[in-house]
């Protein structure tokens, strides 16, 4: 029988039942890889529930350093019969499958075509230990103890992870290692140790990766790190997965580092609000009397959002939103990760209005855009939306080191203080002095007898005065527009790489691929995988709206553009066509929604079927961009 | 409505202990209905920070959507003022307030604004205690979309249309009471030497104040029939009249024993309630409540201040923020700087 084998490059999966304590022991097997050195990104495919439905946990380890999903299982650790039978068929043939033995395996669902490792766990732990809860914590520990026998682990940092993780508790350390080695031992002792599919140190691990001493960690903790660093001194908020860690980390890192040093008092202050209504007034409110405020949601949250989205966006109060991506309404799919926001963030609110957007990829972009946010937000008093995911929001991911300058300085934007007011010949709060569409502020109590002004949503002229003028309006929201043309600049700018040298081009089209957030990583590892087939693809990689020029230059320069994204409609797609012009026929879409994150073979394989159907082989369009 | 604004000023207009005139707390014009109770509001809410000597640009004013919402233009011009979102006035003043705990937040809202659409945020913004004057504007209906019945109509209460209002009314100062706000007020558009006081009193208060003014609307709510029409509300009033005496001011004036209440505020200044009334102890939520309940079932309005808890703790307090305001804090106090961000680093190894 095959079996499918590779150093440093495959993928595992855990089939748990939630609430039984796997998440901890399932993240001290993805951390001891990652402490190997050896690129890893591990997934928790979670359900909307607190115990008892399954849940699941991909491991990808990767040499090159892909961190997206591949696609496919080379390894499944089984501990739920409840999703067994899918959990068997979803192994790749020449694969393998541990599972707990100590039932035996209903004869209809064997396989011949991988290969099965029954260990007892169930049996080797009522044996062992009398109490029903470490029962069932230690077994989660064994099958990790007889994986770093079949994978090659090493078994010195299982050990050093266990002491940082229990520091000082010596009682749980020591319980913790036996049962690690009772699964290694028991693997050891019964099957040939390790399996084709293994691990090592150094290796082939790609340079780039073993120079950096990387950081595995998820996008929301970097976000709330980005808030910490960039200034943020108000967060209001209402518990939502999967945004909810975001505030908690704030608070958590705020805890610690914003405590004024002679009174003890804190230099911050987190509201749970009663609502997302609530959360966006107060941050509005906060923004609005200059401090730098935030808000972290999801979906629905941006829903309930966007009435204050919309005030915010015509009254120009800075604020400052993280939207982590889910799945849509209610309960249940939004557990699962999604890009499905692109279009009701966009344009969130009523009456004209665009709202600037940013996608981080990574961790350290989550922290440097959030940064960014509240510098953009105060420069271009707008609100500003920071575009995560699920998958980068609560998954871990290996990321070089967050890094700071310290000669950085927070841009308030334009703000009249006292000083300013009595420089300033004329003021006016809605008057356009520099032409780009961005005008003088104040705050409240800031002069006794200048610079107090009425904000209100858009009836209003340039000087704060009451206004339902047709001519005041029209300007007012003409210099709105003039404004987002500033921000072109601003914002982070798309980018590209080296297009890929192919020897044997099968196509003559010029092909690029567009996409944003956690697409990027399976895309690059996918345009790779096409390259040697002879599709070579330059690669574009959204990092903001509104849209740089580059990007109507990047279309424009190729015949045929994949827009590769996570939601049904296309909406970055969309969004493109809408904001550049685009004939709709140059842009096709490259999509998954099925919830669980989008992986690379998947990519490639809808780009291949593209590229080989009829429809991929129309004539290319030339004169369509203006 | 009047559109032109007299601009002349009498030379020797009295000043206050700041040197402000009375003018020095004006606002716009108002465009609200001649006659409209709301005017009258804004009259008092300036006196009120007149003779209290606040400085005006310290004070900011925010309100959410209606007729009511549309008073801050017209009083306190030097003032900031946010004209937010229909019934989220008070998200946008807890936001505010925490930004800078050092401002005077007045906010103004309707029965409307409050008792419907912004119930929710009314509610959590009296359990956070925010530090702030809320004054409801209340009149029963729907001024701006043309009279319908608001929440806080009385039931059996007749709108101009004539249809019978078949649903109890929401007490707003009961709810605020039974919700633990601070200090709970009710008072009468019309009744300036009774609401000036509150209001000072109200903004002397270290936590969350609240007045619900009964203020009847000419156009859409002053027929017969109306239960919050100037001649019913006139009838049915049962004043408490109020004195309200800063800190720094010597009390003069002398009362009669057994006939008034006094109240120290937090910052030293004293409310006296000049008339006792039977079963009222402004210092007891359950009194409180009877108190309303037992003059509403006799048909009359009590006003004047209803309950007062001089020692809250206000949200500022309780989220033991520092005393500087959040928005002066630079990079300095923020930013944690690149040596802690390396020790972060370290412990995500």
């Amino acid at each position: 029988m095959k079996q499918i084998k590779g150093t440093n490059d495959f993928v595992v999966k855990f089939a748990n039942v939630n609430g039984t304590g796997s998440a901890s022991a399932n993240h001290l097997f993805a951390k001891a890889i990652f402490r190997m050195g050896i690129p890893v990104s591990p997934r928790n495919i979670f359900p909307s529930n607190i115990q008892g439905l399954p849940t699941w946990y991909e491991v990808r380890v990767s040499s090159k350093g892909y961190l997206g999903r591949r696609g496919g299982v080379d390894l499944m650790v089984c501990v739920n019969p409840q999703s067994m039978e899918q959990d068997i068929a979803s192994v790749e043939p020449g694969g393998y499958f541990v599972y707990d033995n100590t039932k035996p395996l209903a004869p209809h669902l064997k396989r011949d075509d991988i290969h099965f490792f029954g260990i007892p766990f169930t049996e080797m732990c009522m044996r062992e230990y009398s109490v029903p809860r470490l029962q069932q914590l230690l077994k989660n520990v064994v099958y990790v103890g007889a994986l770093a026998a079949l994978l090659d682990i090493d078994f010195g940092v299982l050990k050093g992870l266990l002491n940082d993780q229990f520091k000082g508790k010596e009682k749980l350390i020591s319980s913790n290692v036996h049962a690690l080695e009772m699964g290694y031992q028991y693997a050891t002792e019964n099957f040939q140790c390790p399996l084709p599919i293994k691990l090592k140190k150094g290796g082939n691990v790609a340079p780039h990766i073993l120079e950096t001493p990387h950081i595995l960690m998820n996008g929301n903790t970097a976000a709330a790190l980005g808030a910490i660093y960039g200034g943020a001194t108000v967060a209001a908020w209402y518990p939502i997965t999967p945004s909810t860690s975001v505030i908690d980390s704030f608070a958590t890192y705020a805890k610690r580092l914003r405590i004024d040093a002679g009174s003890g008092k804190k230099n911050y202050a987190v509201v749970q609000a009663e609502d997302e209504l609530a959360a966006m007034g107060m941050v509005v409110g906060a923004g609005w009397n200059g401090a730098r405020a935030f808000t972290a949601t999801s979906g629905p949250g941006v829903s309930l959002m966007s009435e204050f989205l919309g005030l915010a966006y015509f009254a120009e109060v800075p604020v400052v939103l993280i939207n982590v991506q889910r799945s849509g309404p209610s309960t249940g799919m939004p557990t699962r990760s999604q890009q499905s926001d692109v279009l009701a963030a966009a344009y969130a609110s009523h009456g004209d209005t665009k709202q600037v957007l940013l996608f981080p990829a990574t961790p350290q972009e989550c922290f440097e855009m959030t940064v960014n946010a509240f510098d953009l937000s105060e420069r271009l008093q707008t609100p500003i939306i920071m575009m995560s995911d699920l998958d980068l929001g609560m998954n871990d991911w290996m990321s070089p080191p967050l890094e700071w300058d310290d000669n950085y300085e927070m841009d308030r934007g334009k703000v009249l203080d006292a000083q300013g007011l009595d420089d300033a010949k004329k003021w006016g709060r809605y008057l356009d002095v520099d032409g780009d569409g961005i005008c003088y502020r104040t705050l409240p109590g800031a002069h006794p007898t200048k610079g107090a002004y009425f904000t209100r949503g858009s009836s209003k002229n340039e000087m704060a005065v009451y206004s339902e003028s047709g001519d005041d309006y029209v300007r007012n929201v003409d210099r709105l527009l003039r404004k987002f043309e500033t921000a072109k600049d601003l914002v982070p700018q798309p980018k590209t790489h080296p297009p890929i040298e192919v020897k044997k081009p099968k196509t003559k089209l010029k092909l690029g691929a567009l996409f944003f957030g956690t697409s990027a990583s399976p895309s690059y590892e996918a345009v790779e995988m096409l390259a040697p087939e002879g599709y070579p693809i330059d690669t574009m990689r959204i990092r903001a709206f509104p849209f740089h020029n580059d990007l109507d230059q990047f279309i424009h320069d190729h015949d045929l553009v994949f827009v590769i994204e996570q939601n049904r409609d296309g909406q970055m797609r969309q969004l493109i066509m809408n904001e550049c012009q685009i004939a709709p026929t140059k842009l096709t879409s490259i999509l998954n929604y099925s919830g669980t994150p989008i992986t690379a073979r998947d990519i490639a394989n809808q780009i291949r079927t593209s590229l080989n159907t009829k429809s991929a082989k129309i004539v290319p369009l030339h004169a369509e961009t203006a | 409505m009047s559109y032109i604004k007299p601009k002349f000023r009498h030379p020797r207009l009295p000043t206050n202990n700041l040197g402000y005139t009375i003018a020095d707390y004006d606002g716009a014009i108002s465009t609200l209905c001649a006659g409209c109770g709301h005017d009258s509001i804004s009259a008092s809410i300036r006196n009120a920070c007149f003779k209290s000597s606040l400085h005006p640009h310290r004070i900011a004013k925010i309100s959410g959507i209606g007729c009511s919402s549309k008073m801050p233009t017209y009083f306190l011009s030097r003032s900031h003022g946010f004209n937010s979102v229909h019934g989220r006035m008070p998200s946008v003043a807890t936001g505010a307030s925490l930004a800078n705990r050092d401002l005077t937040y007045v906010g103004v809202s309707g029965d409307g604004d409050t008792a419907s659409i912004g119930m929710g945020q009314f509610i959590h913004l009296m359990r956070r205690n925010v530090n702030m004057t809320y004054i409801v504007a209340n009149n029963g209906c729907y001024g701006l979309t043309k009279g319908q019945d608001s929440a806080t109509a009385d039931l059996g209460s007749i709108s101009k249309y004539g249809d019978v209002n078949g649903f109890d009314g929401i007490d707003l100062a009961s709810l605020a009471i039974l919700q633990g706000a601070s200090f709970v007020a009710r008072s009468f558009s019309g009744d300036k030497e009774q609401l000036e006081p509150l209001i000072r009193a109200a903004m002397a208060h270290n936590g969350f104040a609240f007045i619900d003014v009964v203020s009847p609307c000419v156009t859409f709510n002053n027929h017969n029939g109306s239960t919050k029409s100037y001649a019913e509300t006139r009838d049915h009033l049962d004043a408490m009249p109020v004195d309200f005496v800063p800190m720094r001011d010597e009390i003069r004036t002398q009362y009669a024993e057994g006939t008034s209440q006094s109240v120290t505020l937090h910052d030293g200044s004293v409310i006296h309630l000049r008339k006792a009334v039977s079963g009222l102890a402004t210092n007891d939520r359950q009194s409180a409540l009877n108190t309303i309940k037992s003059n509403e079932d006799k048909a009359r309005i009590l006003t004047g201040l209803l309950f007062l808890d001089p020692d809250t703790q206000n949200l500022s307090t309780s989220l033991e923020l520092a005393t500087r305001p959040l928005n002066e804090l630079g990079k300095d106090e923020l930013c944690p700087g690149s040596k802690v961000l390396k020790s972060i680093n370290e412990g995500l190894r």
